[in-house]
């Protein structure tokens, strides 16, 4: 389907594919040639994106060496010079015949009941090439049916012609091998470990790819046929922007699958991506604007309820609170806080909104949880075809990836296990790729800087344990040797916050020595170092380059260097820099906000700072919130606008790479939900501006016309699949010397690291009813000999003390943790760890008391 | 005792020892599990996967793989007589009535008191000698009725030298110092890594736990194996 880039530039084996000659690829399979050249070629167990084994003998075809016609497995045979394949052959039809004969064998003929009838490769096989009829007499295997192999799959076992495709995904493609055949012969079957589930990020792709209907999805099963559903292909939003299939059928989405995007996610999803649908379709969605009213729903703005209102009614009081803040406290006095989930023309929207319109550079799409915009923007962009170069080198500066970004773990994964990638940690703890990493710097929270200038060859300068940062000098010393071994390969920073109980400026400063270094590789004529840059929420690369940032207009530029364009367009810029999502909150706390609007965002929620938000939002006499669903947040509000989700409307995204990608409307909206850039637009109208917007398609014209950075992007170019990438920037990262110091830990505390699991508190996921129940135990991680010294039990309840707060969770000892540090997940749904976070200094310290 | 016990738990790490990837040593420990409970428990075979670094459902992929590694416990004596066609022929079904009536079970059952498991399997390769049986896989041949009284009497008077059903015999070999892979990769070696412990070998190995103890055959037909997985004809 997808031959590899390298392969596909390179033409040198002649080969003859059914009489017709055909210049393959060396070292392509005849399978994979053959769908190049055309030809398709019936098999299930092969797969581009997995390596070969020849299970179902389903692509045996006539190939001939040389030696005469022989039948052998197309999936297993490299092409060579001048073979002739011929797919049509008689012996090759009869092959064929016999092969989906046994493979029949045991199936069950439950096709009218089975889920996957309709789009099963094996149903529509055995129609092309299949006998017809069954010479099989005898009792065919029976399981129980279905087991549930874990929260989201059911497996029924009868159905499976041991293709090993499910098997082989979890072993070398997500590396949870928690699925295996199990028994012999006609016995074999695939399962689980006896009450050991298949608890992997990424068992829905075994659904997807399995060619029968073994596997089959929970929320989808016996949903729909797939002959009912209409499908559009769009990009899920998340900051990898992995391309999917959305599928409704009578205007209710259905089902997200994996599209194989050969720059992006290859076909694969995280599972908390692919059935987030669900939230989409909650009971929960905003279908109506609210504002505050009494009890009995009658609009009033001393109300204490939030009551279902009119659209003319929400906008007029919304931009009434806009307009007076406007003439009493000026401009500034109103902010806008996230965006970081919608698409680039809704995000364009409101920025224009806020900064030509309102005329306020309060905005900020990041919640404290991310870097600053100048960094993300002003550093040496990667792709993730970069980072997964073969021989590279890939740093990682960033939070575990397999919590975080599910598909870029897999990318990773594969780059590691199979292009010979190394991995160098710089993290306090570990990741999910640690235990396939060449050099793991687990140093002391907060003090990635000082291991960084050890690394590129700077001071090496161990303290009285011979270590740097808490890091081994030695250990230091071997991944500096090997980094500047390979440094004639391009080297790949993944940089996000590794953790959020240490500020942006520990990362930063040592992003900074990496670029630096990046410099002087470029310097001396090598591929230098790139940053591929991993943050929080959706579309968030998206919101920065729309300018829904202090100090940034659209198009990657800064708000003192406007272009002509764009200043023609906008009519007039905001007079001052603005404030950043903490400055904003700091602000409103201090009564200095009079209107904030949310687009999307759960300060309460997601801002580092609790208390902080907690203020702020009580301060501000009017919070707007465009949302999809309720939050704490938005129960704050005082006007809440009922905004469509990703699949309601059209739009384009960006993704860490800065690559544009659509995304396309299946369905209507929710109720009377608008997209956000016909909310910004009417506010704007309301507003005395006149957009001129009739769809997302005029602000994407807008945005190509005077973002520099866009202008190569227009429509056409974002049609494939792998859309097309932002390349230039004129915002200059002037990089950051500013090095927090840290404090010296005592002897009794333990120094805090928090980072978001995969599944946690986010809105979405606690509205998808399948993802809401899956976060892990909130549990307290800490190296084994410090989990020894509190001689408890393992899950013992302990009291966490911080000098800002205490919590009680169950501790437990995990060799992910290096000593003297503990872990505690940020986003769980019931153990606030913000609570212990302290934002005088760059670290959190906290003791354990034991009962 | 269903994990591995601390002598075998020591066991285990030499026989991880002599292999340059731990999970090679997946088969002797499934076996050296079986040994210690006379089949091979769910917990053994997560002990077995901490042990060797890789997954409970790989282990328990390999172990339902062998007929051999058993999952359910099983009577002290496995006792299989062989129906394939020689055997069948030169009265196996008779045999095995008669085993049935003796033991008080039907093929595939256990007797209460756990000495004896009776289990009819297909052709244990040793048709010139048919009827036969395998106790614990140590062959019988030309088996008449009255010997397969006699031999369980001997197996309940434990006069017998057959080892319980587990009990490792040959299998478990000496191997000097100088022959051990040690646990240096393959990967990336420029030699096979047991040429580089020639050179220098320090034997620093502890192989004081090996068991080398063979089976007595005495009281076996001499033209048997009595190799655990040998099945010469």
């Amino acid at each position: 389907m997808n031959a590899p880039e390298s392969l596909a530039t390179e033409v040198g084996i002649n080969i003859t594919i059914n009489g017709e000659p055909f210049a393959a690829a060396e070292g392509e399979l005849v399978i994979a040639a053959a769908e190049r050249a055309g030809v398709y070629i019936p098999h299930f167990c092969y797969h581009p994106r997995m390596s070969s084994v020849g299970m179902c003998r389903m692509c045996i075809v006539d190939i001939d060496t040389g030696r005469g016609p022989a039948l052998q497995p197309s999936c297993m045979v490299p092409v060579s010079e001048n073979m002739v394949v011929d797919t049509t052959s008689p012996q090759t039809k009869k092959a064929q015949d016999g092969v989906l004969e046994f493979l029949l064998l045991n199936h069950p003929l439950d096709c009218p009941v089975c889920d996957k009838g309709g789009e099963c490769p094996l149903q529509d096989q055995t129609m092309a090439y299949g006998p017809g009829e069954s010479r099989f007499v005898e009792e065919k295997r029976h399981y129980e049916k279905p087991i549930a192999v874990n929260d989201l799959v059911f497996l029924d076992r009868e159905r499976c012609i041991l293709c090993d495709r499910c098997t082989r995904f979890a072993d070398e493609v997500a590396g949870d091998r928690l699925i295996t055949f199990q028994d012999r012969g006609d016995q074999t079957q695939v399962n689980t470990f006896p009450h050991l589930p298949f608890s992997s990020y990424f068992s829905g792709n075994t659904v997807q790819i399995c060619p029968v209907g073994a596997l089959t999805a929970k929320p989808y099963r016996f949903k729909a046929r797939p002959w009912d559903l209409s499908e559009v292909e769009s990009t899920y939003p998340n900051p990898m922007g992995d391309r999917v299939v959305v599928q409704a059928s009578r205007d209710q989405v259905l089902r997200y699958q994996g599209a194989d995007s050969d720059a992006v996610n290859w076909g694969w999803l995280a599972d908390k991506d692919r059935f987030s649908f669900e939230a989409n379709v909650s009971e929960m969605r905003l279908g109506a604007p609210l504002v505050r009213g009494t009890p009995l729903g009658v609009p009033d703005a001393a109300g204490t309820e939030l009551v279902q209102t009119t659209w003319h009614t929400a906008l007029t009081q919304a931009a009434d609170a806009i307009s007076a803040a406007i003439d009493a406290h000026g401009p500034a006095s109103v902010a806008v806080l996230g965006g970081a989930q919608l698409p680039n023309e809704d995000q364009y929207a409101w920025a224009r909104l806020a900064k030509a319109v309102i005329g306020t550079d309060n905005t900020d799409a990041q919640l404290h949880d991310g870097l600053p915009a100048e960094a993300v923007l002003g550093l040496p962009r990667a792709t993730i075809n970069q980072a997964c170069t073969p021989g590279g080198t890939v740093i990682l500066l960033a939070p575990d990836p397999k919590e975080q970004h599910g598909t870029l773990y897999l990318r990773l994964r594969h780059a590691l296990t199979k292009d010979d990638v190394q991995l160098i940690e710089l993290t306090p703890t570990a990741s999910g790729l640690s235990h396939l990493a060449a050099h793991r710097l687990h140093h002391r929270p907060a003090e990635a800087h000082a291991v960084a200038v050890a690394l590129v060859g700077g001071e090496m300068a161990p303290d009285g344990n011979g270590c740097i940062g808490g890091v081994l000098a030695d250990d230091v010393a071997a991944a500096a040797a090997s980094l500047a071994a390979r440094a004639d390969r391009p080297i790949t920073v993944i940089l996000g916050r590794p953790s959020l109980a240490e500020p942006a400026s520990c990362t930063l400063a040592a992003a900074s020595e990496l670029a630096q270094f990046g410099k002087l590789l470029e310097a001396g004529g090598r591929p230098g170092l790139a940053f591929l840059p991993l943050l929080h929420r959706g579309n968030v690369f998206g919101a920065l380059d729309m300018g829904l940032a202090p100090r940034l207009l659209p198009g990657r530029v800064g708000l003192a260097n406007p272009n002509p364009a764009l200043r023609k367009v906008w009519g007039s810029l905001p007079q001052t820099p603005g404030l950043d999502a903490h400055g904003i909150l700091s602000a409103a706390a201090n009564g200095q906000i009079q209107v904030l609007i949310l687009l999307g965002a759960d300060p309460l929620s997601d801002m580092v700072n609790r208390e902080l938000a907690m203020k702020a939002l009580d301060a501000v006499p009017t919070v707007i919130a465009s949302d999809t669903l309720p939050n704490s947040s938005t129960a704050k509000a005082d006007i809440v606008f009922a905004a469509a989700a990703f699949t309601e409307r059209d739009g384009t995204h960006t993704n860490a790479e800065g690559r544009v990608t659509r995304q396309r409307q299946i369905v209507t909206p929710n109720a009377t939900a608008r997209p956000d850039w016909a909310i910004a637009s009417e506010l704007a109208g309301q507003l005395g501006c006149d957009f001129g917007y009739t769809s997302p398609q005029d602000i994407w014209a807008e945005v190509c016309h005077l973002a520099p950075s866009h202008q190569h992007l227009q429509a056409a170019q974002l049609d494939s699949r792998d859309g097309a990438l932002v390349i230039e920037s004129s915002i200059d990262f002037a990089g950051s010397e500013q090095v927090e110091p840290t404090p010296s830990v005592d002897s009794y505390s333990l120094r805090l690291v928090s980072t978001r699991q995969m599944y946690g508190k986010a809105t979405i996921t606690q509205n998808a009813p399948s993802l809401a129940g899956l976060a892990r135990p909130a549990t307290l991680l800490l190296n084994g000999s410090d989990f020894q010294r509190l001689g408890v039990a393992q899950r013992t309840v302990v009291r966490v003390i911080s000098n800002t707060g205490e919590l009680d969770v169950p501790v437990s000892s995990s060799a992910d943790v290096p000593r003297g540090t503990a872990a505690l997940a940020y986003n769980h749904p019931d153990v606030d760890v913000r609570a212990l976070l302290n934002h005088q200094e760059a670290v959190t310290d906290i003791r354990i008391l034991t009962k | 005792m269903a994990r591995l016990g601390p002598a075998n738990i020591t066991l285990a790490k030499e026989i991880i020892s002599r292999y340059p990837v731990a999970r090679s040593a997946l088969i002797p420990l499934l076996h050296l599990a079986q040994e210690q409970d006379g089949y091979v428990t769910q917990e053994a075979m997560a002990h077995i996967a901490e042990l060797l670094g890789i997954t409970p459902a790989e282990v328990l992929g390999t172990c339902s793989f062998y007929e051999m590694l058993k999952q359910e416990p099983v009577g002290e004596y496995m006792v299989n007589i062989c129906h394939g066609i020689s055997c069948h022929l030169l009265g196996a079904s008779e045999l095995i009535g008669h085993a049935e009536k003796t033991l008080g079970i039907k093929a595939g059952g256990t007797t209460e008191d756990g000495k004896f498991t009776l289990e009819a399997v297909e052709c244990v390769a040793a048709c010139t000698e048919a009827p036969c049986l395998q106790v614990n896989y140590r062959y019988r041949n030309k088996v008449s009725l009255a010997d397969f009284d006699q031999l369980v009497e001997r197996l309940r008077a434990g006069t017998s030298s057959i080892a319980p059903h587990g009990k490792l015999a040959r299998t478990r070999q000496q191997i000097d110092d100088e022959r051990r892979a040690g646990v240096s990769p393959p990967d990336g070696a420029t030699q096979a890594p047991w040429l580089d412990t020639n050179s220098n070998s320090n034997g620093d190995i502890d192989n004081k736990t090996i068991d080398n103890k063979t089976a007595d055959n005495k009281t076996t037909d001499n033209k048997t194996a009595d190799n655990k997985t040998g099945v010469s004809p």
